[in-house]
This record gives C-alpha cells, structure tokens and sequence, in this order.
C-alpha cells in the first residue's frame, strides 16, 4: 500500500471500520512510513478532541415530560389490559416452549441407539468378519458331537449344538468369537449357499425375551433369550428361512414351557 | 398491537433516546430553543412510524427522524443554510493552513484545547462547520455510530460518509489551528 492509497484509508483506520485486510495492509505501510504516522496521529488527536471536549446537548429536563404528554397515553386500566395480554402471550410461549423440549426430548432419546441396535452392529461386523477372513470355524465338524465339546475349557458355560442336516441346515463348525464385551460361541449353519452364524452367551438375568427381528445392510438378525441364554442368528438369508432355523434352533432339547414367542 | 399497548412499547424502546435525538437536533440546528422544537416534531413523527420499527437499535432509526425532521424545519425557517451548496473538493481549504508565527510548533488540537478557550474555541468551529460534514462528525464522535449506521442516518452511501468525515477532520482541524472561529465555510 503506497501512501496515497493509505491517506485515504487512515480515517476509516482510525475508526476501526476497515477489514481485517485492509487493517493489515495499513498497518504495514505505518510502520516504515513516518510521514503517514503522523498524519496518523494528528488525525488521532483531533478525533480525541472532539470526543473529549465538544459539548454534548443533553435535553433539558421537562422535555421529556413535554413529549410523553404529547403521545397517546397508556393509560391504568389499559395499563392492565396489557399485562394480562402479554400474560397470556407468555403463556401460549411457555406451551410451545415445553412442547417444543418435549419433542426435541423425544427425538434425541429416539436417536441414541439402543444397547441392542448397538449389538446389532456388533453381531453383523461378527458375521462378516467371519466370512472375510476365512475362518469361518475353529472346529469344522457337522458332528455335534464334536462341536460342543471342542468348547470346554474355552468357554464358562457349555453352548447347546445341534446338527439340522435333515432339515436343510448343516452344521458346519463352531467357533469363538467375542460380543458384548465377553467371549461367546459362535456356531454355524449352512442354507443352500447361505451361511448362519448362531451366537450363544449366557444372560445376565434370568428374564426371557421374546424373538425380535432386524434387519440392517441386508442382513437379517434375529435374537432371543431363553434357558438363561442370549441367542443372536444372523445371516444373509431369506427371513422366512431363517425363522424356520430359528423355531429348530428353540425346540431343540428345551425343556418343556420354552416356546417360541413370535417374531417382532 | 394496539394503541395503548403500542404507547407503552414506543415509550420504553424509544424515549431512553432522549439525549441523543436532542443533542443532534441541537448540533444541526445550532439553537436551544429549536431544538426542543425539532424533537418533539421528531418524536410525534417516530411514534406514527413506530409500526415501521421492526427492533434492533432504536437511537439509530430515532436519529434518522430528528435528522429528517430538523432538515424540514431548516427548510422552512433557515433555507439559506440548506441552500448553501458545497461539494467536498470545493470545500478543500488552501494549503497555506495554520498561521504563521511562533505558536506554530504547539499547534496541534490537544495543546490548542488544553488552553483556557479551548473548549468554547472547538464549539464554535464545529459549529461553523457545513451542516453536512458538522452531521457527519457529531453522529461519529458524539454518538458513536457505526459508518453504517451514518449511511443510514444521513441518507448517504458508505463510502461517502467515509469522505465526509475525512474532510470535516481535516475542516475543523485547521480551523483550530487559526486560534479562532473560522468564517462560515
């Protein structure tokens, strides 16, 4: 910035009404510019002066009388009338108020995943990691023989297995596999070309739950709890299938009373 | 919003403004007594167009009616003020500015006003001043509006409220220099 340019900025400089920029630009000519300084600060000085010493008019006293009698007057009555009507107004705000945080309430606890959404995600990123890798099983065995007992000693609790050839779903392996911060038994079925991981681990509580159904990114989950046992099935297969895999997997060597309870 | 509800609202929002429209209508029209005149038209004006006020800052929007309003009276009481054309290269003072002599050296605004006079000295040249740069100066240092909010007062473009100020600086500041009031511009 030359010092013509500067000129005619430095009056707007020194009522900081410039840009960042521009503030800059000035800011660098000053300093190797004595000349503009100055000018500068003779400008800076009379604008001082003017603040300090040039009268301000205050308005004389009863003017302010003279006006207010002047205007229409709020008067008493009126005077009441207005509280009661910007009453009520506060009150119709005060609805809209609390029914606006209810529904903002409502959506963000609707918007926080539940703790099964959250596992939902767990048992499919389970599901897939299982396929990627090739490692679908750690004891690849149809014999359900093989399969339960390969899980002592891994595990703390002993997973009910059980082979469904004659009916269309194969047990293919068994397998550990790590849910809901524990170590659980993951075992595995084939439909056609599709394959199932059924999770097993044991409950906190004893409370059953009914079948509950999900499906996300094309994969249809299906959990219930029974016999103290949390049951996660998860797969790529038609729903329909895998219901019917999941009412074999319930009926299986269940003490009498354990019924499935429908799909939600 | 009715009539006494309305009264109420423009008396809280607007009347806390007092000094200020008073001060403007005092500077522009340079007269106690036609001051008093230009705010209360002013206020009767404001309050007609109160529905027109849609909130934010009301001594910006108050100050732009006491500004229309002292025009109208200097109109109708003193034309030959307003008739006075000016433009801003006109109004270029010559460049021989301050006088000469030994006091040249201690010439500059502070010294000059920390003299006896020197307050009475910087009224009097700011009140010399042309209606258009005295405005412009009094909106800015008196009552410290923004340079947008001047543009909306004075009915004037940003970059010419810039010009105005820079111009009535330069007016006022080799007025003082002279020691006493300069003639009308």
């Amino acid at each position: 910035m030359n010092c013509k340019a500067t000129r005619e900025l430095l009056p707007a400089h020194l009522d900081q009404e410039l840009s960042v920029a521009e503030t800059i630009a000035i800011e660098q000519h000053l300093q190797g510019c004595p000349e503009c300084q100055r000018e500068l600060a003779e400008q800076g000085e009379l604008k001082n002066a003017i603040r300090k010493h040039a009268t301000y008019h205050a308005a004389p006293a009863d003017l302010e009388a003279r006006i207010r009698a002047a205007l229409p007057q709020p008067t008493p009555p009126k005077r009441a009338q207005w509280w009661t009507s910007n009453l009520r107004w506060l009150n119709v705000g005060a609805v809209f108020a609390t029914m606006f945080a209810l529904a903002w309430s409502t959506i963000l606890y609707l918007s926080v995943p539940s703790a099964d959404e959250l596992l939902a995600d767990e048992v499919i990123s389970g599901h897939v990691r299982s396929l990627m890798v090739n490692h679908i099983a750690d004891v690849p065995s149809s014999d359900q023989h093989t399969v339960k007992p390969w899980f002592n000693g891994k595990l703390d609790f002993s997973p009910t297995v059980t082979d469904f050839t004659a009916e269309g779903f194969p047990l293919v392996g068994g397998r550990l596999d790590y849910l809901d911060r524990q170590p659980v038994a993951a075992l595995v079925y084939r439909h056609r070309l599709h394959l199932i991981n059924v999770y097993q681990w044991p409950a906190a509580s004893e409370q059953t739950s009914a079948v509950r159904t999900l499906s996300r990114q094309g994969y249809h989950l299906v959990h219930w709890v029974s016999n103290g046992m949390v049951h996660w099935v998860v797969s790529d297969l038609d729903p329909r299938d895998l219901i019917s895999l999941v009412r074999m997997l319930q009926a299986q060597g269940t003490q009498p009373g354990v019924s499935p309870s429908g799909s939600g | 919003m009715t009539d006494p509800t309305m009264a109420k609202h423009f008396q809280d929002v607007v009347l806390p403004h007092l000094h200020a429209a008073y001060n403007l209508a005092r500077w522009l029209s340079r007269s106690d007594h036609d001051a008093e005149d230009i705010v209360q038209e002013a206020y009767l004006r404001a309050f007609r167009f109160f529905d027109g006020f849609h909130g934010g800052d009301a001594r910006p929007w108050l100050l732009a009616i006491v500004r229309n309003a002292a025009y109208t009276w200097l109109r109708q009481n003193r034309a030959h003020e307003l008739s006075t054309q000016f433009d801003e290269e006109f109004h270029s003072l010559p460049e021989h500015g301050a006088v000469e002599g030994p006091e040249r050296a201690d010439n500059n605004p502070e010294t000059i006003l920390a003299r006896r006079e020197g307050k009475r000295l910087l009224d009097e040249a700011l009140e010399k001043l042309p209606l258009a740069f005295r405005e412009v100066l009094v909106l800015r240092e008196l009552e410290d509006l923004s340079y947008r909010e001047i543009a909306r007062v004075a009915d004037i473009p940003i970059g010419t409220v810039m010009s105005r100020l820079a111009r009535a600086r330069k007016l006022l500041g080799e007025c003082l220099k002279q020691q006493e009031p300069c003639d009308e511009l």
